[in-house]
Formats: structure tokens, C-alpha cells, sequence
């Protein structure tokens, strides 16, 4: 209704100032609205969804981080920066957290990467089961992080001592969860297994991208597998590896799901990532003020990586 | 010369075959001890079974109200990619092809969104979303996928619409094709391939997700898969016949998609990945 009325005001702007071009201006002008309806059909659903669901949280929490906020009252009060200064003077779980989860970061980045390139190049050899195996490697990461970790909290928990019985290693004899440094490798083994295969399709991809004319060129040359793997392949997967490692920081800083199944942080929140010490802070301490302080901070180290990450690429691209 | 297969390559296929195994050995173990009776799992934990039953799967099957939490899950996967590709490609298609300022700040908009990882969110979006009146409903969670799924399927279905050329739908709209007909006519059934890669991208991420639904739906009777499982592990710690069946439950139906869909899952998450 109202956009009706201003369209023929703006109509009736129109015919005082110049007669002549009334009619297409009246045209243009219908169009026009016309469009803005189709263009609030197409794109307005979705938007919506996404202002309620994304940003509003997104900004209303940036302002919970800044108060006392307990979640079940609703009394919020302003508290500046008392939050971040409680979080990095006296809160010693958070910076445990935030330190455990930066070194399973990187051992997870480089495991991961490791192994999935090795078993890309594994799968690319003239191998029988070279299908069968793709699927083999890959079939973890179908199933999400909480059963995995389920799963392997059964392995390290029964089949690890039931090897270490068979076998006399001691290396399967101890209690894998009991302890904080093991716990932290069972972390570790559940995400590589999980995530080695998918990185490996990507590999898999790159690899046979790299054109067979130059590999057979170099061959002909006399170059052995090594160098040709050195000198040729890697330098032309590079992109892909670049992809692979951000993929990798990403997942691996976020890391919940496996981290709650496997060892729920235990033993004495030795195992407790950031995202797991954010979600006891708010649901189960109800402190959401000073969760929030940890997710807004959480959010900043999330964001500069994936910042570097595009800007990287780029300027990559651009080289190219 | 070196593309047959030799002796050498007959070593390397015995280490890959060594290793694929390795990678299954957790796979045989849940299998395994699920058909065992409970002393036997704690007794012969390596082992086959002596004899097969099946008996835990029945009783998990029951205690988990099965039929319940995967109809749920269905419903929340399915219902979700359907809102995701519907309003996605639209708002996709509108912003390619709309060229004004607005387009662009909205599409920056979702994109850069993309970077917010879900835990910095979730302790507001309870609030926001209780306001709302989106928890304890599986159309309010459906609803809140819509929202956090917008950012990647906008964002794909912005770049392969880009590479459409607009001469078809010219020629349509000259017809006296609506802009509506034409997205749902023309468009819509061009944009085949990168809906299938969307579709399995979300769809794995929807099934597997626990932290978001355990968040918004209180009521047992609207659990979930991955839900139900956690709180059958928790409710049965360290029962390990049900437990362990529970789990194969749990990961049949992802088998099951994932065997039917295995080349388009392959695809998907190549060109997914490098976008």
C-alpha cells in the first residue's frame, strides 16, 4: 500500500517537471518496484533466517562478553573489561586450554597432512585395489566427531588392553585415557583418522591434475621417483596443499564433538580444548558473560586465520 | 615402462592392503563385540564371537527408540536441504543477477559470515532463538540450519550461476515468462551438478551434528541420532554390549548413503573443498 503511494507521488514529481517523458518515467518507476518486490521474494527468506540465526547472536553476544550475564536471570549488567581481565590473569583452565588446543593444532595439521598426502600418492600408484582402498581411507570421516569418538573410547579403553594382553606391549597395557599426555594422542589418533581421508581425496584430485607429459619427460631424463616426486609433483600440488592445511587449522581449532565423546576433558580437564572450556563455562557453570569473553576471543584467533588464509590464496592466484 | 605392474608394485600393493586394514581394525572391533554377550566382550575383547546374536541390537534398538530418532534425524536433513536450496538459490540467483551495490553488500555479508565458528555464537543464539520461539521444535532447528548453512550454499550456487548465460532467460522473458517462471524453469534445472554437491555437503554435516540440536531441543522425544546416542553412552557407561550396538546403529544409514552416493560424495567434496 505504501509503496504504491509513493510511486505515484514520485510519478506525479515526474509529469510536473516534464510532461513529455511522462509515460516511460511511470514505466520505469512501476519496473522499478516491480523489481525491488522480486528482488525481497528471491533474496528475503533466507536473509531473514540468517539476521536471526547468525548476526543478530553474532552482535548481541559481542555485548554479553562485556557483562555479568548468568543466563538464568535477567539481570545484565555493563562490567567493561572484567571478563578478559579475569580470563588472563586468573582463569588458568582458559590459557591451558587455549595453549593444549594451539599444540593439537599443529600436530593435528601435520599428521593429517602427512598422512592424507602419503595415501593420496599411495592410491594414485597402478594398484588392484587402489578403488577399494580410496573408499577404505575415506570412510571415517562419514561419521561425525561424537561417534568416533565413542568408537575409539572403546578401543583405547577394551581393545588396547585386550592387545596389550595378546602381545605384552607395553605400549597398549597402559590406560590410554587415564592420563593426560596419552589422552591427548587419543585426541590427536581419532581426528587423523577421521580427517587424513578427507584431505587425501583433495590430494587425489590435485595429483591428477599434474600433467603425465612432464612426469614422462623427466623419467626419460633419467630422474628417479624421488626426484620426480620432490622436483615435479609437490611443487605443482602446492595449491592443493595450501588448501589442505587451512581446511585442517580450521577443523582442528573448532574441534568439539570428538573431544566431548573421547575424553570429555578428562582426566582433571587435562584433555579440555577451547571450544569444550567455552560450552562448560556457559551450560554447565553458567557464566555466560565471561563464556562469551571466551568466544569473542576464540571468534578474533578463528577469523585472523582464515584472513591470512584468503589473503594467501590470492596473492598465490595472482602469481600464478 | 614403469606403468605395469611389477614386483616392486606388488610390495607397495601388499603395504597399502596392510594399512586400509589397519584403518578398519577399530571398525572390526565395535562390529565384533556388538554380536557378544556382555562377559564375553570383557573376556575375548579381541576375538570373533563364539556364536553371532543379535540380541544387542535388539534391545539397543528398543531402548533408543530407534524409529523415533532416525525419523527425526530424516525429517531435520531432509527439511533443511530442501529450505537450504530453495531460498539459497534464489537469493543466488537474484544476486548475480541483480547488478546494484545492495547485491554485493549482501553477498559479502553471508560470505564473510562464514568465518564465525558456531561456538562463538551459540551461548546468544539460545536467547535470540528462545525470543523467537524457535527451541524445543525441529522447525525451529530446521529453521536455524537454514540460517547457519545460508553462507556456503549462497556462496556456491553465487559462483556457478555466474558462469550461466543470460541469453536464455532473455529469450524466456521475452516469451512472457515471469522472472519466478524463469528462475524455476530455466535456471533451477541448470544448476543440477553443484545442487548434488550441495546437498551431500549439508547433508553430512546436518546428520553428524550434535552440539547445535543438543542445544536447541530439550524434549527425548525430538533427539536425534548423534543425541540419543550420547545420552544412551551416558546413561549406559561402561555397558558395552549396548553401547557398542547403539554405535552401529548409529553409522548404518551414513554407510548406506554413503555406498548409494559414492562418486557424487567424491565429486562433492573436491569441488567443494577448492572453492
Amino acid at each position: 500500500m505504501n509503496s504504491q503511494t509513493k510511486a505515484t507521488n514520485l510519478q506525479g514529481g515526474a509529469l510536473q517537471k516534464n510532461t513529455n517523458v511522462s509515460k516511460p518515467v511511470s514505466m520505469a518507476s512501476k519496473k522499478k518496484w516491480k523489481d525491488a518486490g522480486l528482488f525481497t521474494l528471491f533474496v528475503g527468506p533466507v536473509l531473514l533466517a540468517f539476521t536471526i540465526i547468525v548476526l543478530i547472536p553474532f552482535f548481541t553476544g559481542i555485548y554479553y562478553a562485556f557483562t555479568d550475564w548468568n543466563g538464568v536471570t535477567g539481570n545484565i549488567n555493563w562490567v567493561g573489561f572484567d571478563n578478559f581481565k579475569y580470563l588472563f590473569t586468573e582463569d588458568k583452565q582458559f590459557q591451558a586450554s587455549f595453549l593444549l588446543t594451539a599444540k593439537y593444532t599443529v600436530v593435528a595439521i601435520i599428521l593429517t597432512n602427512v598422512i592424507g598426502f602419503a595415501l593420496a600418492i599411495l592410491v594414485t600408484q597402478m594398484l588392484k585395489t587402489r578403488n577399494i582402498l580410496r573408499t577404505v581411507f575415506f570412510m571415517p570421516n562419514l561419521i561425525g566427531g561424537l561417534l568416533l569418538g565413542f568408537i575409539w573410547q572403546f578401543i583405547f579403553v577394551k581393545g588396547f588392553a585386550s592387545i596389550g594382553q595378546i602381545t605384552g606391549i607395553p605400549l597398549f597395557e597402559m590406560a590410554w585415557l587415564g592420563d593426560a599426555k596419552t589422552a591427548f594422542w587419543g585426541i590427536v589418533i581419532v581426528s587423523v583418522w577421521q580427517g587424513a581421508g578427507y584431505i587425501m581425496i583433495i590430494y587425489i584430485a590435485a595429483l591428477q591434475n599434474v600433467p603425465q607429459e612432464i612426469v614422462e619427460a623427466a623419467r626419460i631424463d633419467g630422474a628417479n621417483r624421488w626426484q620426480i616426486l620432490r622436483h615435479i609433483t609437490i611443487p605443482m600440488v602446492a595449491p592443493a596443499v595450501t588448501i589442505c592445511l587451512f581446511l585442517t587449522t580450521a577443523s582442528s581449532f573448532k574441534i568439539f564433538d570428538a573431544n566431548l565423546s573421547l575424553t570429555n576433558g578428562g582426566p582433571f580437564k587435562s584433555t579440555e580444548m577451547l571450544a569444550l572450556n567455552i560450552y562448560t563455562e556457559a551450560f554447565v557453570n553458567n557464566r555466560y558473560g565471561i563464556g562469551e569473553a571466551k568466544a569473542l576471543i576464540f571468534f578474533i584467533v578463528v577469523a585472523a586465520i582464515t584472513v591470512i588464509q584468503v589473503m594467501y590464496t590470492k596473492k598465490k592466484e595472482v602469481e600464478s | 615402462m614403469e606403468n605395469k605392474y611389477t614386483g616392486k608394485t606388488f610390495i607397495v600393493e601388499i603395504l597399502a592392503v596392510l594399512l586400509g586394514l589397519l584403518f578398519l581394525v577399530p571398525f572390526y572391533y565395535v562390529i565384533s563385540n556388538s554380536l557378544k554377550p556382555f562377559a564375553e566382550i570383557l573376556t575375548n575383547t579381541s576375538a570373533l564371537p563364539k556364536v553371532f546374536q543379535f540380541e544387542n541390537y535388539v534391545n539397543a534398538f528398543e531402548k533408543l527408540n530407534y524409529l523415533k530418532v532416525f525419523s527425526n534425524s530424516l525429517i531435520v536433513t531432509v527439511a533443511s536441504n530442501v529450505v537450504l536450496v530453495v531460498f539459497c538459490s534464489m537469493a543466488a540467483y537474484m544476486l548475480v543477477r541483480t547488478k546494484k551495490k545492495i547485491s554485493n553488500i549482501i553477498f559479502m555479508t553471508f560470505v564473510a559470515a562464514m568465518i564465525i565458528p558456531f561456538q562463538s555464537i551459540m551461548i546468544p543464539l539460545i536467547k535470540t532463538a528462545g525470543t523467537f520461539g524457535l527451541l524445543n521444535s525441529i522447525w525451529g532447528l530446521v529453521i536455524m540450519y537454514l540460517g547457519f548453512g545460508s553462507g556456503m550454499t549462497i556462496f556456491l550456487y553465487h559462483g556457478f550461476i555466474k558462469g550461466i548465460p543470460k541469453e536464455l532467460e532473455e529469450a524466456a522473458i521475452i516469451d512472457g515468462c515471469s522472472r519466478f517462471g524463469v528462475f524455476w524453469r530455466i535456471v533451477f534445472p541448470l544448476l543440477r551438478p553443484i545442487t548434488v554437491t550441495i546437498v551431500i555437503l549439508n547433508s553430512l554435516w546436518i546428520w553428524n551434528d550434535f552440539l547445535l540440536p543438543s542445544l536447541v531441543l530439550q524434549n527425548p522425544e525430538l533427539r536425534t541420532v548423534p543425541l540419543a546416542t550420547f545420552f544412551f553412552f551416558g546413561q549406559y557407561t561402561k555397558q558395552w554390549d549396548l553401547a557398542l550396538a547403539a554405535l552401529i546403529l548409529g553409522i548404518i544409514p551414513l554407510l548406506i548413503f554413503f555406498f548409494s552416493m559414492q562418486r557424487h560424495i567424491i565429486k562433492g567434496i573436491t569441488s567443494g573443498s577448492i572453492k
